[in-house]
């Protein structure tokens, strides 16, 4: 209880309970952990470009750059990927709960083939992280962005499996569909600096 | 979309107010009865009380650690300890002090403060603040319980490569150090991110951004700052431990790493830790300057303006901690001129509270006597600061005891005299009773003249040529009677803090009661209850002022209509503070101290694994689902199907 009586200067009560993109505090979260995530990668970029002021060739000698299929493949997949994302967010800002649902599953096969070629991804990097320091950058660019496929994929199933049930129709459920999309933004956009670091700058740069 | 309107449910209004309100709102916001509630709470003010205690448990813990390490320095050739332990109490003591106290507390302060300031129900994300409290209490246990096994770290606070790395600290002592960085990082991002959006989104309506209390703003610049600096220590020390535990080369110069990139990394962080810890200090001062004179603080504008500028420059600075590193020189000058460059806005802030106070009437308790113990330290801390921001000197006082001396003028003058004046400040709003004044005066004279007798010998040992970080030092170097003054004068200190802590625990039991505004001050965390109710605000406040409490001194303009059957917060728009949405606030939750348990688990097992890793995400992955599975009724709104 307050301790000054309380002078009533309007109403709340016709407000509404969910809305879109930066009017939610979802969106102010999501957004924070882009910054959080984003600084990390900017500064994991930063050490590749210290550690390559230090060697005389790129990869140092005799090592060879990354062979290109996995890599690419992944890369054309994962930007294919943003169709059916953008068709889930699309549908979920005019609560058309029928076309969410059937997109999120167009969604899984997607990830399926991302992490196959991930997989493959680390097989052709022809270093291994103790070789040498070249090597344990690349891993670990390669490694923090997995990080970043395997909690949205997660992410996704468990909001597919989610909305697919009787609660999916709650009006939170489908914020949070738009901004599950809305990370996959984010992990794709940062996928694109990454996918260059490590397949070709080796090669541009020698 | 159509909405229930307020006729469909219970909300609070004309018709629903005073006693039954209370008891309606307490029956929605109240916690479980005992340890089920304690462990499941997602209330910010318990949280936040929570955090600060814990953190002044860590601070004791390191005291005590300084404490012997002056006994060991009181004297030449002393060995009260071995070499080994004295490596360890340094390293415990600024590891303990830095990542377990001083950042932890500040934001715990924000954490129990900032959602009263602007007049909100609870902090946002609620559960995500409960988890954060976990995951720092357990980074502490872990650091501490290694500390007893004799496994506690010892290769200093900020763990330089090559020293820290797996040719020349074998064993686990480092990577628990390491770790206990992941933990502590990941509970200050937690918070940071509460913050932010709590502050952007969740102010009362009315509060514009120039309408903000100062603390809240500084609390917005920290936490962006942490934001944008602690991943860079989180990434340095993951690279660290992957150097030490699976062979990669980051920090190893024979296979083309560079021990140096741990500097950068670290002081890219480093550097803006130190304003992370002052910043809210200033906030504190700030208030207490205000209510202690019954004056606005003299040009708010400029006020905000230098804390941003002040959190910008932290940014461009981190290279004057590597000037004896042997970087380029030319790379210097731009340094030196941006580490001068942030006395500017220190300074207008300086000159624009001792404007507040001259312009004001000052009433000289015992929180505004930590103002000019804060003034006056800070100052000289600054000017030292100011001296090593050139490299020649720099160069002569590297690692001596003049850095000592000037980084514990700046982080007890900047932080922890504002904090000791902040918690006697706000501590009736806490606990409902104020905290005694004599025994606070005795207790700050303690605090203040321990303080400066410890610490300014050690400019001079400084200047004599004493190195840090040495057990013990030879007779005859001219620096017996220093060392012994500092010890002496660290003893005082100590009496200062125990008989602090006596009058404040004392006081919660035994102090008068205190009403809700007892200093007649003029932010909204005082309009509520001492302690608050749980829910904070029975009706949600409006502000049109920066001083809402002295220009409303008859009534408190609010509006109301939030569901008082369930938990709802009010969201405003970024700039005005409009109402816009209502949204719920997340119900008490045991899952987010499942999943701080699971990540412990599989963070301390990676020590030892890298396998952990693997296996460990599965535990982690499984309590999120069920954090974040909805549970509960279904939301009374239309479902669209
Ligand atoms: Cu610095």
């Amino acid at each position: 209880m307050s301790a000054l009586p309380p002078k009533f200067e309007g109403d709340l009560a016709e407000l509404p309970t969910h809305a879109f993109g930066h009017r939610s505090l979802t969106w102010w979260g999501v957004v924070a952990f882009f910054l959080i995530e984003g600084t990390a990668f900017g500064l994991a970029i930063g050490v590749y470009f210290f550690l390559q002021g230090l060697e005389n060739s790129w990869p140092p000698e005799p090592w060879k750059p990354a062979d290109l299929l996995a890599g690419t493949l992944f890369t054309i997949t994962i930007l294919l990927s943003e169709i059916p994302s953008t068709i889930v967010k699309r549908a979920a800002e005019r609560h058309d709960l029928a076309t969410v649902r059937r997109w999120m599953l167009v969604l899984i096969p997607f990830f399926v083939l991302l992490l196959v070629f991930r997989a493959f991804e680390f097989n052709s990097l022809n270093v291994k992280w103790d070789d040498n320091a070249y090597g344990s950058i690349i891993w670990t660019l390669l490694f923090l962005h997995l990080t970043h496929i395997l909690t949205d994929v997660a992410d996704s199933l468990v909001l597919t499996a989610l909305i697919w049930t009787k609660r999916g129709g709650e009006n939170r459920r489908i914020v949070d569909v738009s901004e599950n999309a809305m990370y996959w933004r984010f992990v794709w956009l940062t996928w694109i600096p990454i996918y260059l670091l490590i397949y070709w700058v080796p090669r541009w740069v020698k | 979309m159509t909405v229930l309107s307020g006729q469909d449910l219970p909300r609070d209004g004309e018709a629903l107010q005073g006693a039954a309100l209370h008891a309606r709102l307490e029956r929605t916001w109240g916690d479980a009865p005992g340890l089920w509630g304690w462990l499941t709470t997602t209330d910010h003010k318990k949280i936040g009380r929570r955090y600060i205690v814990t953190a002044f448990v860590f601070m004791a813990l390191a005291g005590v650690l300084a404490l012997a390490m002056r006994l060991q320095l009181a004297g030449p050739e002393k060995a009260l300890m071995t070499p080994d332990r004295y490596n360890q109490l340094f390293t415990m003591h600024g590891t303990t002090m830095m990542f377990l106290f001083a950042v932890p507390v500040m934001e715990a302060m924000a954490i129990y403060l900032v959602p009263l300031m602007i007049g909100t129900r609870n902090i946002s994300f609620p559960r995500l603040n409960a988890f954060s409290y976990w995951m720092y209490l357990a980074g502490g246990i872990l650091l501490w319980v290694a500390f007893l096994l004799n496994i506690g770290p010892d290769a200093g606070w900020f763990s330089y490569t090559p020293l820290s790395g797996p040719q020349f600290s074998p064993g686990k002592r480092v990577d628990i150090w390491a770790q206990m960085i992941t933990f502590t990082e990941v509970a200050a991002l937690a918070v940071a991110v509460e913050i932010v959006a709590t502050i952007l989104k969740q102010r009362a309506p009315g509060m514009t951004l120039s309408r903000m209390p100062l603390f809240v703003w500084t609390m917005l610049v920290v936490a962006l700052m942490v934001i944008f600096s602690m991943p860079s220590v989180a990434l340095g020390s993951g690279l660290l431990i992957s150097d030490r535990l699976i062979g990669t080369h980051f920090y190893n110069a024979y296979e083309h790493g560079d021990p140096l990139l741990w500097q950068h990394l670290f002081w890219f962080f480093g550097h803006p830790e130190v304003y992370i810890i002052f910043l809210p200090g200033a906030g504190f001062v700030s208030h207490i300057t205000e209510t202690f004179t019954r004056r606005p603080v003299f040009a708010y504008p400029a006020m905000v303006l230098s804390l941003v500028t002040v959190g910008l420059l932290a940014f461009g600075v981190w290279v004057h901690h590597m000037f004896a590193t042997g970087l380029p020189r030319t790379g210097y000058a731009f340094y030196t001129a941006a580490t001068m460059a942030v006395s500017i806005p220190a300074g207008i802030q300086i000159f624009c509270w001792i404007a507040t106070i001259w312009d004001g009437r000052p009433r000289f308790k015992v929180p505004f006597l930590y103002v000019f113990a804060f003034i006056f330290t800070f100052v000289i801390g600054g000017l030292s600061g100011v001296m090593q921001a050139s490299v020649p000197i720099d160069l002569q006082v590297h690692d001596t005891y003049f850095i000592v001396a000037h980084f514990h003028y700046v982080l007890v003058g900047g932080a922890v005299f504002p904090l000791l004046g902040a918690i006697d400040y706000w501590f009736p709003k806490v606990t409902g009773r104020m905290m005694g004044e004599a025994l606070g005066k005795v207790s700050f004279w303690l605090v203040f003249l321990g303080f400066q007798v410890t610490f300014f010998p050690m400019h001079l040992l400084g200047m004599w040529g004493m190195p840090r970080r040495v057990y013990t030092y030879p007779t005859g170097m001219g620096w017996d009677e220093m060392n012994l003054i500092a010890t002496m004068g660290s003893f005082a200190l100590a009496a200062g803090f125990v008989l602090y802590i006596v009058n404040a625990l004392n006081s919660a039991r035994r102090g008068a009661i205190a009403g809700p505004n007892p200093w007649d001050a003029a932010g909204l965390e005082w309009a509520t209850a001492s302690p608050p109710p749980q829910y904070n605000f029975a009706h949600i406040p409006v502000v049109t002022s920066r001083t809402p409490l002295w220009d409303n001194r008859n009534h408190l303009p609010v509006m109301t209509g939030l569901r008082v059957d369930d938990r709802e917060v009010l969201l405003t728009t970024v700039m005005d503070a409009v109402p816009d949405l209502r949204e719920p606030s997340a119900l008490p939750s045991i899952w987010p101290l499942a999943s701080a348990l699971a990540t412990t688990c599989m963070f301390i097992a990676s020590i030892f694994t890298p396998w952990a890793v693997v296996i460990g995400t599965f535990p982690i992955a499984a309590a999120l689902i069920a954090w974040f599975w909805p549970k509960g009724p279904m939301s009374p709104e239309p479902v669209i199907e």
